[in-house]
């Protein structure tokens, strides 16, 4: 191509530093002029503007948010008609815990199935069958998430009702499934699986890629020790891909809280601290409750539902930090590879 | 413990390619036995099927028979995971589980079978097979540490120390000493020297030197051409294999010719 | 070797020899078997729901989505009339996206291209390697949110148009184009940008005409798979851009339907309370709206991923 590209007017001869000396990832020299270092500017500036940006949308909500978090509770209630709570805090709590509880519900249901599917693609699947599965759970990722609440609303909610019904009948004593079970299904167990499924292949796909990486070496050493499949896995896989897991399942558990159309379509909301899974009007969550109010709300109660955001995106931001974290552990650890 | 291996007419295939073709030797129990050849003569895959780690590779497949005292590692009733507890292997990387500790290591094997072995008859074992793989006294204040932390001929002598862990009849050695320095391959050769005393050793390498000094008999592997299956030219003792070799191949490459 | 490793006793012939090669533990084979049964078990019962998705998504929607479906809004539309489409969301998706696609490929291909070929290692790459995590996991909710407090500083509270969507959607969208890009420039050789250096050809001409180049397969493919994620979202859009019955070609001014937003709408509007002379009217018109409409959001999103994963292919060779 060079042939066809001679040199630029305004970078004639010290713009291109010799190659010998940017042999390794090409440090930008300062020796840049004319329209390197336009482009230089260009790209470092949108670079700074991804800090900009960020620094936005945190001031944004803060500035949005600020009228309800500084207002009398009192007349927080008096101005908006779904505030039945004493204080901010009072109104917030209920909704971090029922998001937190739908999180973690789907989050215990998926993480297992997410690891037998992974490893069945990564380690027990023959190998062509195993790429085309791999290609089907990366498509199911990109499902819109309002398909699996329609979903989620309309066929699996009757469908899981007689279900819930049976576990209230049996296993009424264990407070989780305790109380009188709605014959709706949109309760927060329904919420639950459908935000698993929803999850599953994002975690699936992580674990997957930290399976396959596992080192040959080790799943052969385990074998030639007499180890079965199984035992290999458990010996080779599972302790070299431990923290891949954990931060595949914070991944996952980011996406469940943040979650809204699911929620909104299927779950019958309540403000409760409310433990009970299969009873409808207990619990609601944070974004879904954003997604019901907001059309309809008034200056001040979008002021405390931005409120409700901040803490939604402060919580996400948690998790997803903790995942960062582990995974960059993860680097330190493993360096021999 | 140590015990005879006959192979007969084996050929080993990935999928339809044939790797090894026709294969016919007998390994003497309480000895070392050399492979040597070119890269890609299937010394190494030879050497896998020995205790059916090739089946590891899909597509891999084996026809004729490979006896140990006279029972087929291919019967039908056989169970390729038993196979592999009578018949250790050591690695061309030195590869301990970088998740346990020395002792962990060394136990990894056991475990598998007898889990409620106590934790005496555990240390003595730790014990026992790092002696056994001249590991002990460098390693004896920090069982507990990771086997990573170990240079890699120690690494490797830890590896040996897991399989013989298991009390195998039969250890096969792939290229054990490819990735190690002069001092630590010695070290290695020190161990094969005692070791052949209680078990039947293969061991694949690359140096003819190595096949000289560790080996009672060496067979010699070639290949014609790529594409074409590996074959084995000839096996005899080893002083015989490098003084005057039946086959001109052999000669040949012993005398750097050509590999 | 002094206290030597002792082999168990010798089996004696190979009767004993053959009883251990057989199959010794039955508990470890058990345990095996179980493991296997649970793992390949865990991938059907996760294909269950997906297959069931799947099967309704297009056995419901199949039967509305016409012609007529797609070339008509729901202008007029009320009750349980047998009317009433999805051109105005049609119009209005694209719309959006196309513009959120504007705003986000640009500042994320720079981007990436200021962390590959620029940062190495600087503070600044790193601390914007961090807040693309960051961005990552941000709900999309929260970018709704953003999008409309950002617009009603600038003019005031209560806007709702097309535009403000567009903007939430890139918050979205930026991080995803930023980590698919910086991947695929991370696999361009360094060689080809040396022999480009070396040849005295200016930086930004071996960053446009080589790097960018090589990985154009790529870099489309990880746009393409950007958008078929945001074209989905509807939270942000719901609180941004609003509902509308009727065609709004302006993306500037008046709110403006979108698909997903229209599958919530119908999907919460439920059942039609018809009275029993009115033959023409369907209990559940609303219902079968959403699923039509999910459907073809579903292909318009399958579609995006298939074209993405081609243009790899078929420009595959091109890369190396």
């Amino acid at each position: 191509m060079t042939s066809t590209q001679p040199r630029t007017a305004g970078s004639t001869d010290p713009d291109a530093p010799p190659a010998g000396t940017t042999a390794k990832r090409l440090k930008s020299g300062h020796g840049d002029r004319g329209g390197s270092r336009v482009f230089r500017w260009v790209s470092t500036g949108a670079g700074v503007l991804i800090l900009v940006i960020l620094a936005a949308v945190a001031i944004f909500l803060v500035q949005r948010a600020w009228p309800a978090i500084t207002a009398d509770p009192e007349e927080l209630a008096s101005r908006i008609s779904w505030f039945r709570a004493d204080s901010l805090l009072g109104f917030v709590g209920p909704l971090v815990f029922g998001t937190l509880l739908a999180a973690a519900l789907a989050l215990l249901i998926a993480t297992p199935i997410a690891i037998g599917i992974a490893l069945f693609i990564s380690h027990y699947a023959p190998r062509r069958l195993a790429n085309a599965l791999g290609y089907v759970v990366d498509l199911l990722a990109a499902i819109p998430s309002v398909v699996y609440g329609l979903w989620g609303g309309l066929v699996l909610s009757p469908l899981v009702t007689p279900v819930w019904q049976w576990l209230g009948d049996w296993f009424g004593w264990i407070p989780l499934f305790g109380g009188s079970v709605s014959p709706t299904g949109r309760v927060m167990m329904t919420v639950g699986v459908v935000l698993a499924v929803m999850i599953l292949p994002i975690i699936t796909a992580i674990c997957r890629e930290v399976f396959l990486q596992t080192p040959r070496l080790h799943e052969e050493a385990a074998l030639a020790l007499g180890a079965t499949q199984w035992e290999m896995v458990r010996m080779a896989v599972l302790p070299f891909a431990r923290s891949g897991i954990v931060s595949a399942a914070m991944l996952g558990m980011g996406r469940a809280l943040g979650e809204t159309m699911a929620v909104l379509m299927i779950l019958s909301p309540g403000f409760a601290y409310s433990f009970q899974l299969l009873v409808a009007g207990k619990q609601q969550t944070i974004a879904a409750n954003i997604a019901a109010q907001f059309p309809e709300a008034n200056q001040t109660g979008v002021a405390t539902l931005i409120a409700t955001g901040l803490a939604l995106f402060v919580i996400t931001l948690a998790v997803n930090m903790a995942a960062r974290a582990i995974v960059a552990r993860r680097k330190d650890f493993s360096g021999a590879n | 413990m140590a015990q005879r291996i006959d192979v007969k007419d084996l050929n080993i295939f990935y999928g339809s390619f044939k790797a090894v073709a026709d294969v016919n030797m007998t390994i003497e129990p309480r000895s070392v036995t050399a492979f040597i050849g070119p890269s890609g003569c299937g010394k190494s895959t030879f050497l896998r099927t020995l205790n059916r780690m090739h089946e590891v590779i899909p597509g891999a497949r084996v026809e004729g028979t490979v006896a140990v005292e006279g029972v087929d590692l291919y019967g039908s009733e056989i169970d390729p995971v038993a196979v592999r507890r009578q018949v250790g292997m050591v690695f061309q990387r030195p590869n301990p589980f970088p998740t346990m500790s020395i002792a962990e290591n060394v136990l990894a094997g056991i475990r598998l079978n007898n889990r409620k072995m106590s934790k005496s008859e555990g240390q003595d074992l730790v014990e026992q097979s790092l002696r056994g793989a001249n590991l002990w006294n460098e390693v004896k204040d920090r069982l507990d540490r990771p086997g990573s932390g170990l240079s890699g001929g120690q690494q490797q002598r830890l590896c040996i120390a897991r399989a013989i862990a298991v009390k195998p009849q039969v250890l096969l050695m792939d290229e054990p000493c490819s990735a190690l320095d002069p001092i630590s391959t010695l070290a290695i050769e020190d161990l094969i020297a005692e070791l052949k005393s209680q078990y039947t050793i293969v061991i694949v390498t690359h140096n003819m030197q190595q096949a000289a000094r560790v080996s009672e008999k060496t067979a010699f592997f070639n290949i014609a051409g790529t594409g074409q299956p590996g074959r084995l030219i000839e096996i005899d003792d080893t002083a015989t294999m490098f003084s005057s070799p039946k086959e001109q191949a052999t000669e040949d490459y012993i005398s750097g010719r050509f590999g | 070797m002094t206290t030597t490793t002792a082999p168990k006793p010798a089996p004696e012939g190979s009767a004993s020899l053959r009883e251990l090669l057989q199959t010794n533990d039955a508990k470890r084979r058990r345990t095996d078997v179980t493991m296997r049964v649970l793992i390949t078990a865990a991938f059907v019962l996760a294909m269950l729901p997906l297959l069931s998705l799947t099967y309704t998504v297009v056995s419901q929607g199949i039967g509305r989505l016409d012609g007529y479906f797609l070339m008509n809004s729901m202008r007029g539309v009320f009750g349980g009339m047998d009317a009433g489409g999805i051109y105005h969301a049609i119009v209005g998706t694209l719309q959006i996206t196309l513009f959120a696609a504007l705003i986000s490929v640009p500042i994320g291909l720079l981007t990436a291209i200021y962390l590959v070929e620029y940062g190495g290692g600087k503070p600044l790459a790193k601390t914007v390697t961090f807040l693309v995590d960051v961005m990552t996991g941000i709900p999309s909710i929260v970018a709704g949110l953003f999008a409309y407090a950002l617009f009603a500083l600038l003019l005031g509270p209560g806007a709702k148009f097309g535009f403000i969507g567009s903007v939430a959607l890139s918050v979205l969208m930026i991080p995803v184009v930023i980590r698919s890009s910086e991947e695929m420039l991370r696999l361009v050789p360094n060689e080809l940008r040396e022999a480009s250096l070396a040849l005295g050809v200016p930086r930004w001409l071996t960053i446009l005409k080589v790097v960018l180049r090589t990985s154009v397969a790529g870099l489309t493919t990880g746009v393409m798979l950007a958008i078929a994620r945001v074209i989905g979202e509807t939270a942000p859009l719901l609180l941004t851009v609003g509902v509308i019955d009727s065609i709004n070609f302006n993306l500037f001014e008046g709110r403006m339907m979108t698909l997903p937003v229209y599958v919530y709408r119908q999907y919460a509007q439920g059942l039609v309370p018809c009275s029993a002379d009115d033959a023409a009217c369907i209990p559940d018109i609303n219902i079968q709206r959403a699923w039509a409409a999910a459907l073809t959001l579903f292909l318009i999103v399958m579609l995006l991923n298939l074209i993405g994963r081609l243009v790899t292919r078929w420009f595959a060779p091109k890369i190396r």
